[in-house]
């Protein structure tokens, strides 16, 4: 199977559509206020303008932007059968509080990373698993390959659409590196419990 | 020492097959230099001037006499015969082929060692006081407690790419001895009717912006230790600056949002650490400090040994200098310099040299070996009537130099000679001092110093720190030296302060030699160590003297 998404440890046809604005012409800005100059983009990173040049595919079901799907809810409401949502790693997390549903709603919540050595990802996970309680899939998307599955698997990701050119039934492997882990995670007991 | 169990065996073999992969896949041009690299570096694998380096783990610090002969060996099959010991209580090798390196991996793992987490934007090796577990100033032992760190931070799914390097560093003493508030995260154990908390530092750290690290959270209860290490990680891996490596780390963090507010959003994230599945509980603190319970001491009465060797100086010079209290009657801990003047640089050691460490180690104390950040070693439990022995047979293998805690107890980078980060080279600086104290009356009347030298701001020489800094830094193109004076590690931890243009190479001798002209002239008596002088008489005495010429 012609495929880069994996799924529940196994290669799956990926139907979704993944929605990704083009953002070559936006400057992108370091610092702004409060926490987020920390960021590495202060401000709205897109901006609402380009958001607002993103053509809706058509297709019958997309990942989108969040702040894409905030504005224009109705517009793909409407138009998709299904719809999931994704952020980029410097998004934060409060961007889900102006969700007016639940986001269980969702059936796949993305988290986008530009660069591998970009480890807020992993955090990402945790907080949506654990603050935001989501249930769904959770993608992994962007810079993704073999080497971060296996701690992007224990950070409450459950699926991982591998980046273009790498070998997809090779990064499934990723998934088996370690036969054990010493400290716990959200869904997994610490290592000290079976000793 | 903690003993591997077969889950141990497994993750530490498996992280070499995953390794081994990497190299390949790298080999295969399947993954690029950009994405390997920070794949090496989490293997503490450096590209360097000369050759790849490779830097071994030693958890906090603590050896078998069989893993320093394992280390030996590596150093005579895979290396140059030597191994350089770091300021972070590791091993270093310097000339390892590339393709070599999963079978040397393969080896460590036999020996129940590794190389994971050494190096890159990750939770690196956890440190504490050498002295752990025999020093008289002890609250609590911390090894166990550090041991529980090293698995827990071992592979941590979340913290694997932070935005830069991570450390921690935990002591138990009165006098700390494991630098806790120039870590990133820095643990004071404490003890109230025989419960254990924990007084938690964040945001300290040497490198190019030295900051001392401020108090986050007192008393906190053990069982918390790990839950409340992972939302300060957490919170500076979501916040921490990633767009500019030389402000990525947590101080940076902590330093702008203010510590009050950086515990708001840990503590937010925390929760009273509810739900986390990192609550440690007893039975695993028992489980793990069962590994670190005492050898068995012969019950013997202390020796008067000043009395006995009366006519033998040079052995009473070594015990003064290089042995110190321990918590049983008749046993002392020895510490064996790796400053001495048959050594190439400070801290490193020849193969033949650590198989002479180990076979003392075994007839002498209990078969383990530690390093300290001081880039020496300690053999913790000797008895007393064994250290004419132990003296002797160190002596016979030039390494029996009096010198630790004196000013030719340098700490030292490996510098420009190796690495290739730094702006000047660190080891002839050290020489060159090393050379001034031909004269050892000299040497031992000036005292107890530090006198440390990093070849960049990146600090490895921990120079912001030593009663003595000394600082490679680039101009034009050339090599050139800053001196700091007042720095100082421990409890009342203080960052030295510079004392004005920098030197050259050939220059740098005679300053030192003149701040040490002031200190015996200005000293209010032989008793007065140097930082005590300095912190009283200040800065000003010593520029003068330095740059009337």
């Amino acid at each position: 199977m012609d495929t880069q998404l994996i799924k529940n440890k196994e290669l799956v046809l990926n139907d979704w559509f993944w929605v990704v604005p083009d953002t070559s012409n936006e400057e992108v800005k370091k610092q702004a206020g409060k926490l987020v100059q920390f960021k590495l983009t202060g401000e709205d990173f897109p901006s609402d303008a380009t958001l607002n040049t993103v053509i809706l595919p058509e297709v019958e079901k997309v990942i989108v932007p969040l702040r894409l799907y905030l504005l224009k809810t109705d517009e793909i409401k409407k138009k998709y059968k299904e719809y999931g949502i994704w952020i980029y790693s410097h998004d934060e997390l409060d961007l889900f509080n102006h969700l007016k549903e639940d986001i269980n709603n969702f059936p796949v919540v993305g988290v986008y990373v530009e660069k591998f050595a970009d480890g807020r990802i992993y955090s990402l996970g945790n907080l949506i698993r654990r603050k935001l309680s989501y249930k769904n899939d959770l993608r992994a998307l962007g810079d993704v390959f073999k080497d971060q599955l296996f701690y992007l698997a224990r950070s409450g990701f459950d699926s991982f659409l591998i980046k273009e050119g790498y070998d997809a039934k090779k990064a499934l492997l990723g998934l088996e590196d370690f036969s054990y882990s010493y400290q716990g995670t959200l869904n997994q007991s610490p290592l000290w419990s079976e000793r | 020492m903690y003993k591997y169990d077969h889950y141990d065996s497994k993750i530490v073999n498996q992280r070499v097959d995953q390794y081994e992969d990497q190299l390949n896949r790298y080999f295969n041009k399947e993954l690029t230099d950009e994405e390997f690299r920070p794949l090496r570096l989490q293997n503490g694998l450096y590209i360097q001037r000369h050759a790849p380096m490779l830097r071994v783990a030693i958890p906090y610090g603590l050896l078998s006499s069989n893993q320093l002969r394992t280390l030996a060996d590596i150093a005579d099959e895979f290396d140059r015969g030597y191994g350089h010991f770091s300021t972070r209580q590791n091993i270093q090798y310097n000339w390892p082929k590339l393709e070599d390196t999963p079978k040397i991996l393969r080896k460590l793992a036999d020996a129940e060692m590794h190389a994971i987490q050494t190096s890159g934007n990750c939770i690196r090796n956890i440190t504490t006081d050498p002295y752990a577990g025999v020093t008289p100033d002890e609250i609590v032992d911390t090894r166990y407690i550090a041991e529980i760190l090293r698995q827990w931070s071992t592979f941590h799914p979340e913290f694997a790419l932070l935005p830069r390097k991570f450390k921690i560093s935990i002591s138990g003493s009165r006098h700390d001895r494991a630098l806790v508030k120039t870590h990133d995260i820095g643990l004071e154990l404490v003890k109230e009717q025989d419960n254990l908390f924990v007084n938690v530092f964040v945001g300290g750290g040497l490198g190019r912006t030295p900051v001392i690290g401020q108090l986050l959270k007192e008393k906190l209860p053990i069982e918390h230790l790990l839950s409340y290490c992972e939302s300060i990680i957490r919170v500076y891996n979501l916040y921490g600056r990633r767009d500019n490596m030389y402000k990525a780390r947590i101080k940076i963090l902590v330093k702008a949002l203010g510590v009050e507010s950086f515990k708001k959003h840990v503590e937010n994230d925390w929760n009273d650490g509810e739900n986390s599945s990192n609550h440690l509980n007893d039975k695993e603190i028992n489980r793990v400090k069962q590994f670190f319970t005492s050898p068995n001491y012969e019950t013997v009465e202390s020796i008067d040994l000043e009395d006995q060797f009366r006519e033998d100086h040079n052995f009473l010079h070594w015990i003064k200098r290089n042995t110190r209290e321990h918590i049983k009657n008749g046993y002392r801990s020895v510490t064996i310099s790796l400053k001495g003047k048959k050594q190439t640089a400070p801290g490193d050691i020849q193969s033949s040299e650590m198989r002479v460490v180990a076979d003392l180690a075994d007839q002498y104390s209990f078969g383990e070996i530690r390093s300290t950040h001081e880039q020496n070693l300690v053999l913790a439990d000797v008895e007393e009537k064994d250290l004419y022995d132990v003296y002797s047979v160190l002596c016979e293998n030039n390494l029996g130099e009096a010198n630790i805690g004196l000013i030719t107890d340098i700490i030292c980078c490996p510098g420009g000679d190796f690495c290739s980060l730094a702006n000047a080279k660190s080891i002839p600086i050290a020489k060159s001092i090393d050379n001034l104290f031909d004269n050892y009356d000299f040497l031992f009347d000036i005292g107890t110093i530090s006198l440390n030298i990093s070849g960049c701001m990146n600090a490895c020489g921990h120079h912001h720190v030593g009663n003595i800094g000394i600082l490679g830094v680039d101009k034009d193109g050339s090599e050139w030296y800053q001196i700091t004076l007042g720095g100082q590690q421990g409890v009342n931890a203080s960052l030295g302060k510079v004392i004005g243009p920098s030197f050259s190479a050939d220059e740098v001798p005679t300053v030192i030699k003149e701040i040490l002209n002031v200190y015996v002239a200005q000293r209010d008596s032989e008793e007065e160590l140097f930082i005590d002088c300095y912190n009283r008489i200040g800065l000003d005495p010593f520029k003068e003297a330095i740059y009337k010429n």
